[in-house]
Order: structure tokens, then sequence, then C-alpha cells
């Protein structure tokens, strides 16, 4: 009897000290400084993210070990997610933008996002049509009406970041949905399309809210739909008269095409469940702060944020959708 | 011991190599370096695509030009002789230039390793260079060696890795104290 | 015009604080620092301290972390024209003549006109943003792909022909620069080019990698086949050197003119500072009496360069801050600083934060007189690291120039290609092989491709829309003739003589 209360005893002391254990072995944190991979070159939507993050953290301290926004769009970014891919160090996380299906699907580049550990999707961008505040079009038919009237020989210019990448995805979907046919022009950075949209080099665009919200302040861009199938939440006005809820969605407009890109962070192959929690648990400090909600709210972000199992459900069903798209737009590796 | 090496240094004034050798091995491996490029950019499309030139367009004629003026250096090259066929380097002349090769490669290797011999990262290795050179370049005493090589070392680990947070290759040693 | 004074007056009372002051003085201090170095850019420094200005008000920070900026810009000629070791990419130009000033032994001097022509280079700038800026604004959106063709096309035709060197050799040498300009992702098409399923190679050649190999490491080898010593040693270490060097500089204020024009108009045009400073020095040696002398040590050849440099570093600010468009890392860095204090750049940021920018535009003049007598001062200070024994000196140069190709990308395979270039710069030095039109050919190669061909999307391959309007039909044909300058300049003879 006693050596059985003796047993008990013991059971529930180590049933405690496993409990107790527990949060210690947990709570993993960096012991040094993390670095942060932006797979694009600086200035575009993914490193103005990254870094207003890292600025984030560094004015509120939300983190003890410092944190270092390093840039490599080498290879449209193949560069960063080899780099990610290649170590087992998890002090290194990255931003993701479509680039992480396009790249290896256009170039062959040995990397797919399953060699990564998914940490938590942050956003999803929107993309909106843009033409020049001079363009008389009022809506997307208008303006696809003025696509169609254009001769073979002068045909409209869609100005887009990259090549093979998100813009130019949506430009040829937009073209097999509508039976039109633009001239593609690539660019390095969404904030260069959009400048040469005003001084009308190209005759549209499809850039981010936040790389083309300045020029629509200031009244030089006109916003015609959004890629998405609802329209984006914000009703303050942005314009004297406009507010990014008043941009009709493309299906509304007659144009059925819809797009949004991931805003996630990934870390190294391996990482432990409670290193990726540590990640976890900081950018949803992130995303509590007053700043990153400004931010949200200025770029118009989608501010789905998921984690886990539905994070890696998401990325699974838009690697699938990735694939269809860029083999319909002939844009798969051959070779 | 100073003086004597280099007056031994100073007295061969035979040629290591001649003007022609290296003119006509440079042209060799820079019409190589051409041809590889033609060939890529022959791979990749270097016609006049329906929107301007393909990718491998001006590669291809890169290259082109690259190779066509090499196979020209080469007949320049291969033509040197008397007082235009002089020496491209002295024997004294190249020790030295080697003196100061062979040490950096050796520290650069040193960085990161080779195969699987690891490395001992930047600053150890800077370290380890500076010292040789000091002392077998500049016979320095060891009471010089030692303060400026460690403090250099030290000068930039604060500089890159403590105070601007460029994350170098680092070794064993940095790792003892907790930067890895 | 009245309306910029008044603002401007405003910005200096905002900006003329003790606590700005001191700022100042403390951010161009480590901007030359950081400058000095090249395995650290501005970007680092101003990423570094823009937690610490969370703290202050926008108008303090920003003086900061641009003060940061105007050091790095002063501190990049001080290793190119020590060393031949460029320590930011508009410093290139620099080392043609400021090198061989230092190695006859008058670093003092050619630091001098180098500082000198800096602050004259971003004055004019500043003026030229106060007085001009919305002006500038709108000419800078006329700039589109085949515009940008054009303005490349331009400076490589102010720069070519200039070499010296057996004509096949500088062909292939501007070449080869193109080639390796190529390797990497073809932003056009999207395909890797020349890369070989190389790894390492996917991100292609960095500029500066190429250069601190070929010019840094090429010229330590070449020096010390005369010798284990850095000639140079001999320069004078006084203040009284800055003082002579006033006196001569005066002379040269038509190159001054002319470097200035030219550099704010690429820092405002997308071209930027480093074609900026390689055209300047260009036209200067084309316009100059003593044009043949160029390379050999020329004060001239340092002040063209610089001169032009820094305007365009300097108006190149407002396209990123009327447009959003940063033109440079460190420009990025900030961007993400005025995000965080809540400011938006963009045509409306004069308009709607009038004190933030005016106060800026009023520590532009602040900050670049303080840096100026900062760097002076300093000049008998950089001037003595030559005395530094070589022995001791040169492994340091090794192993800075180490670190500066690694921090470029942070990849070990920089390093080793860095030794590669380095022995191909010694190659080629003693082969004359000219290492000018390489750089310049690496540095504007991808970017000249990808204009030209943006521009032709879509006119089925048709080469007159780089005739198809006022603008971009003037610069090319201001850059074709500038090709042929040499044939014009005869045929003018040939016929005047007739004439006579």
């Amino acid at each position: 009897m006693k050596t059985q209360t003796m047993k008990r005893i013991t059971q529930a002391l180590m049933a405690a000290g496993i409990a107790l254990a527990i949060p210690f072995a947990q709570a993993w944190e960096p012991t040094k400084t993390v670095e942060f991979i932006v797979p694009a070159g600086t200035g575009g939507g993914a490193d103005q993210m990254a870094r207003l993050i890292d600025g984030i953290i560094k004015k509120n301290n939300l983190m003890k070990q410092p944190m270092v926004v390093i840039n490599k769009g080498g290879g449209a970014g193949a560069e960063g997610f080899l780099d990610v891919k290649g170590t087992k160090d998890p002090h290194k996380i990255i931003i993701t933008l479509s680039n992480l299906f396009t790249t290896p699907m256009a170039q062959g580049t040995p990397f797919n996002w399953k060699d990564l550990t998914p940490v938590k999707m942050l956003a999803l961008d929107q993309f909106v049509l843009w033409v020049h505040a001079d363009n008389p079009a009022k809506t997307a038919k208008d303006y696809i009406e003025q696509v169609k009237k254009t001769p073979a020989d002068a045909r409209k210019k869609m100005g887009g970041t990259g090549s093979k990448q998100e813009d130019q995805i949506i430009t040829v979907a937009l073209e097999k949905q509508t039976g039109t046919k633009f001239t593609y022009v690539p660019y390095k950075g969404g904030g260069e399309v959009a400048t040469q949209l005003v001084g009308k080099h190209v005759d549209s665009t499809v850039n981010n809210p936040i790389e083309a919200v300045a020029q629509w302040r200031a009244g030089n861009l006109k916003p015609l739909c959004v890629f998405d199938d609802m329209r984006m939440p914000y009703k303050a006005k942005v314009t004297d008269t406009m507010s990014w809820n008043d941009i009709p969605t493309c299906k509304e407009a007659g144009v059925d095409t819809d797009y949004v890109m991931l805003r996630g962070i990934f870390t190294t192959p391996g990482a432990t469940p409670d290193q990726v929690k540590y990640y976890v648990d900081l950018l949803d400090k992130v995303r509590a702060t007053p700043e990153w909600k400004e931010f949200m709210e200025r770029g118009a972000f989608n501010q789905t944020a998921l984690v886990g199992k539905e994070y890696v459900d998401w990325i699974a069903k838009n690697e699938q959708l990735h694939m269809n798209l860029m083999k319909e737009a002939g844009f798969l590796k051959t070779n | 011991m100073d003086t004597g090496q280099h007056e031994s240094q100073a007295a061969d004034e035979r040629p290591a190599a001649s003007q022609r050798t290296v003119e006509c091995a440079v042209a060799v491996l820079l019409l190589l370096v051409g041809a590889v490029v033609m060939w890529d950019s022959w791979r990749i499309g270097a016609g006049w695509g329906e929107d301007g030139p393909k990718s491998g367009y001006f590669p291809f004629y890169i290259g082109l030009f690259i190779v066509a003026g090499s196979a020209i250096n080469l007949w320049n090259g291969l033509r040197l002789k008397g007082e235009d066929n002089g020496a491209f380097v002295l024997k004294s002349q190249f020790a030295l230039v080697w003196s100061v090769l062979w040490p950096t490669a050796v520290f650069i290797v040193l960085i990161r390793g080779i195969g699987p011999v690891p490395g001992v990262g930047i600053y150890v290795a800077s370290m380890i260079f500076i010292a040789w050179f000091m002392r077998r370049l500049g016979q320095y005493s060891w009471l010089k060696i030692l303060p400026i090589g460690v403090g250099v070392s030290l000068y930039f680990f604060i500089m890159f890795e403590v105070w601007f947070k460029v994350p170098l290759p680092k070794g064993p040693l940095e790792a003892l104290f907790g930067f890895d | 015009m009245i309306e910029s004074i008044t603002s401007l007056l405003q910005g200096f009372t905002v900006a003329l604080t003790p606590f700005n002051l001191m700022l100042m003085a403390i951010g161009i201090i480590l901007g030359v620092l950081i400058g000095v170095l090249p395995g650290l850019g501005g970007a680092n420094g101003v990423a570094i301290l823009l937690p610490l200005t969370f703290t202050m008000p926008p108008t303090s920070a920003i003086i900061l972390l641009s003060c940061i900026y105007w050091g790095a810009l002063f501190g990049g000629a001080i290793t190119s024209i020590l060393f031949n070791i460029p320590g930011e990419p508009w410093s290139v130009a620099t080392t043609f003549d400021g090198y061989p000033l230092a190695q006859q032994g008058k670093a003092g001097q050619a630091l001098t006109s180098a500082f000198t022509s800096s602050f004259i280079g971003a004055f004019v700038a500043v003026v030229m943003i106060t007085f001009l800026a919305p002006f500038v604004a709108k000419l800078a959106l006329k700039f589109g792909p085949k515009e940008n063709f054009s303005v490349y096309l331009l400076t490589f035709c102010a720069f070519v022909g200039m070499s010296k060197g057996a004509p096949w050799k500088t062909i292939v040498a501007m070449m080869l620069g193109f080639a390796l300009a190529s390797v990497g992702l073809d932003n056009v098409t999207g395909s890797l080019r020349l890369t070989f399923g190389q790894e390492a190679l996917l991100k292609g050649f960095n500029f500066l990698i190429a250069v601190i190999g070929l010019f840094g490491i090429g010229e330590i080898l070449l020096t010390i086949e005369e010798g284990l010593v850095f000639k140079g040693a001999k320069a004078k270490l006084n203040m009284q050197v800055v003082l002579e060097t006033w006196k001569e500089l005066p002379k040269y204020w038509k190159t001054s003119l002319r470097s200035s024009a030219v550099g704010c108009f690429m820092g405002i045009v997308p071209g930027g500072a480093t074609p900026a400073s390689f055209m300047a020095y260009g036209v200067a040696k084309r316009m100059s009496p003593d044009g043949n002398d160029f390379g050999k040590g020329k004060v001239e050849g340092v002040v063209a360069p610089e001169t032009a440099a820094h305007a365009a570093g300097t108006s190149a600010l407002l396209p990123m801050l009327t447009l959003g468009v940063p033109g440079s890392p460190t420009a990025a860095v900030l961007l993400g600083g005025l995000l965080i204090w809540g400011l938006q750049p963009g045509p409306l940021l004069f308009v709607e934060q009038k004190d933030f920018v005016w106060g800026l535009i009023a520590s532009m003049y602040l900050g670049n007189i303080v840096g100026l007598i900062i760097v002076l001062t300093c000049v008998p200070l950089f001037a003595a690291i030559l005395r530094i024994p070589f022995a001791i000196i040169a492994p340091v140069i090794l192993v800075i120039c180490a670190i500066g190709a690694y921090t470029v990308n942070n990849s070990m395979f920089d390093v080793y290609m860095m030794l590669v270039f380095g022995v191909l710069g010694y190659l080629f030095k003693k082969l004359d092989y000219p290492l000018a039109p390489l750089v310049l050919a690496l540095v504007l190669g991808d970017r000249t491709e990808e204009a030209f061909r943006q521009a032709l999307l879509g006119t089925g391959g048709d080469l007159s829309v780089f005739f198809s309007n006022g603008l971009v039909g003037t610069i090319t044909t201001l850059a074709l003739t500038l090709l042929f300058w040499p044939l014009v300049s005869k045929l003018l003879a040939m016929v005047r003589s007739k004439w006579k």
C-alpha cells in the first residue's frame, strides 16, 4: 500500500517535472544574429516589407539578438532560396514572392518550397490594373476595348517586374481571358514600373498597391480593377474621392482574372517545431504593432495569415495553380 | 640576411618568361573564353526574334569579337621577335610577385578551407597572413608582429561582426566565444 | 523662386541646431570610415544606425543618415588615390589620375582636389535641387527605355577611343567586360545565360569584385616587381598642401562646370554616379589641351570624375524623394526609414512634408560644408598611411580586399574570383590591354542591353525608335557625333585649311 502511494507520488512528481521541463525545452531563442534574406533586389515589395519588419523589431525591441536584412536576388531569387536551402542553421529566415514557385519552374533551378520549413503567411499581396490618369478608360472593360482596337504592330504595352514572373503571368492570364494581346515590357523593380507608367512609356501595369499608391494619390495613375475575388476591405479615402474599397474586382468589371501573391516567411530545412514557434510568435508580435497595421492599410494587403498545416496546404495548392498558369503561358523550362 | 637575399634576387636578370609566350598564352585563353561564350549563346538562341534581339544575340557577337580579336592578338604575338620580344618579367621580379601571390592564395583558401578540410575563418586567417607577411617579407620581431596581427584582426572583428553586423566567415576560434 | 528661398531659409532654421550639427559631424566621420573600407557601404552604416534614429525627430534622423551618405561619398576617393582600390564604384575613374599623382608623392594634392571637387559637384547639384526640383522631376519622367539606351550610348561614346592601347586589345578588353556583364539572368526573357548550371554564377559578376581584383590586387602585384615598397611615401604631410592645391584649382573651372553639368544630368536620368564619372573623365580628356597627359597624373583628371560623381550622387536623391524609386542600396535603406517615420516618398512628399524636405535640403548644404572641413583637415593623416612600411600595409590591404569582395554577396566564390581578376589585371596591365573599357562595359553592359531590348519590344525590331522623338534623337545624335569626333574634327580641319 505504502509503496503504491510512493509510486504514485513519484509518478506525479515526474509528470510535474516533465510538465515543467517542456516549456524550457520548447523555448528556443536565437543565440546569434538572424539573417533575413530577401530573394529580390532593394526597393521592391518584398524588400520593403522585410525592412519594415526589421525596423519594427528594432524599434520595439522584440528580439534579443540582432537581425540583418540581406538581399540575394540573383537568378530571379534563386540565389536567396538556394542559400537558405543549403544550410541547417535556423538563424536564417526568408521572405517569399511568387518567385518561390516561378523561378524553379522557369529556369529549372534546383529548389522547391518543400526544401524549406514554412513558418507563417504574413499577408497576401494584391494586384491592381493601373493606367495613366489621362487615359479615357473609366473601367477595365473600357481599357480592354481599347486594347482590342489597337492594330497588331502598335500593341498596348504592359509594364511589369521581371520576366516569366507574377506580373507577366497575370498579363498572359488577362490576355487569355479577354482574347487580347499586349506587349509585355519587363523592368527590374516595381517602383520603376509605376514611374514608367507615369512617364507614359507603357500603357498599363499590374503593380501591387504599395508600389503605385504614391502616384495614385498624386493624381498621376488610375486604378481600374483588383485581381481578386473580392474587393479590398480598406474604406478610408486614399485620394479625395476614392478608397481602396471603391476599386471594383476585375470580375465585377467584366474581366474574370484573379491572382494574389504570397508574402510568407520560411526558414532553413530541418528547423524544429520550437524554432518555428519562436519565429511565429515573433511575427505575431510584429503584426500587433500599429506600424504594421498602418503598412497593411497603406499597401491594401489582404491580411490572411496562416500557420502550420493550413499554410502548407495553401502553398501546395498555389504551387499547382502556378504550374498550370506557367504551363498555359508556355513559361516552363523546356531544355 | 635581408640584404643578402635581395642581392641574390637582384642579380637574377634572366627572363622568367618572354613577352611572346605570355602574349600568346593570354590570347589563347581569351580565345577559348570567347568560344565558350559563343557556344552557350548559340544554345539559347542568337538570332533576331520578332521583338528585337533574342537572349543570346549580343553575347554571341561579343564572343565572336573576342575570338576574332584574340586571334589577331595571337598572330601579332607570334610574330614578336628581336627587341619587341623582350622579357615579360625577369626572374628576380617574378620571385617578388610570387612571394606575395602564393601567400595570398593560401590566405584565401584558409578562410573557408578546401574540400573536407575546414577553414579557420577570415579573422584568424588574416592574423596568420599578416604575421607571416611581416615576418618573411619585413623581418619584424615577434614583439611587433603580435600586436599588429592581433590588433588588425580584432579591429576588423569589432567593426564588421560586432558593430555593423556584417557576417563574415568564421571558424572554430570565434565559435569558442559564441560567435558562429 | 522666391518661395524656394524662403522655404530653404526655414529649412536652415530647422537644420541649424547644435544637436543637428553634432549629428552631421558624427555622420560624416562614420561615413568616411565606411567609405574607406570596400566591404562597408553607406547601406551598412545607415542600416545599423536606423534603429537609433527612431527616437529622434525625422528631420534629425535624416540629417544623420544622409551625412553618412555624404561621408561615404568623400571616403570612396581615399583608397582610390592611395592604393588604386576604388572604395565605391564611382571612384574607379578617380584612380586613373589620382593614383599616379600619389605615386609621384602628390597624394596630398590629389586628395585635396578630390575632396574639393566632390564638394563643388554636390553643391551645384543641391542648388539645382533647390530651385529646379519640379522641373527636374518632370524631366526624369521623360526617360523610358529608349532614352536610357541613348544615355548609355552617350557614355560609351564619350569614353571610347580614349585609350591608347592596340585597337584589337581595346576591343577584346571591352568585349570581355560585356561578356562578364551578361552572365546570370537575362531580365528581358527571364532565361539564364552563361551560367553553365553553376550556382555561383547565377548572380553574375559583380562590378566591385572585378574592380577590386583588376585594379587593387593587380596593382599590388605590379608594384612589387620594383621591390617590396609602395611609392609615394614622400608625400607632404602638412596643411600647406591644401592651400597650395586650392591656388591651382580655379584654373580648372571649365572642367568643374562641365563635369557638374554632366553629373547633374546623369543623376536625374537613371544613369547614376558611376557612368557620370566615366563620362566626365572622357569629356575632360577630349576638351583639355593636355588631354594626352591624362592617366599620368593630371589634377584635372581627378577633378572631372569626382565633381561629376558627387553631382550625380546628390541629384539622384531627387528621384528617390519625388518618385520613390531608390537609386542605390543606401537609398533603399533610407526609404525603409522614411516608411517607419510615417513619411511616404512620392510626388506629394514636397507638398505634405515641407519641413522634412526643406530640412533635408538645408542639411545637404550644411552637411557638405561640415564634411569638406572634416576631410580636408584629415588630408595629412590620410597621406601618412603611405608611410606605413610595405610589409605591414600590404597584407592589411589584401585582407581588406578579401573582406570587400566577400561582403558584396556574402560568397567565398567572389573572393576566389577576386584573386583571378587580380592575376588577370596584372597580365593585362603588362600586356597593354586597357582596363578602363573593360570596367565600363562591365558596369553598364547589362543595363545598356536591357534598355536596348526593352525599347525594341513591340516595334518589330525597328531601330528608328532611337530617333523617334526630340529627346532621344538629340542624345543619340550627340553620342554618334562624339564617337566619330576624331573623324569629324579631321574633316573640319581639312575644310578649314582648304578655305585658307
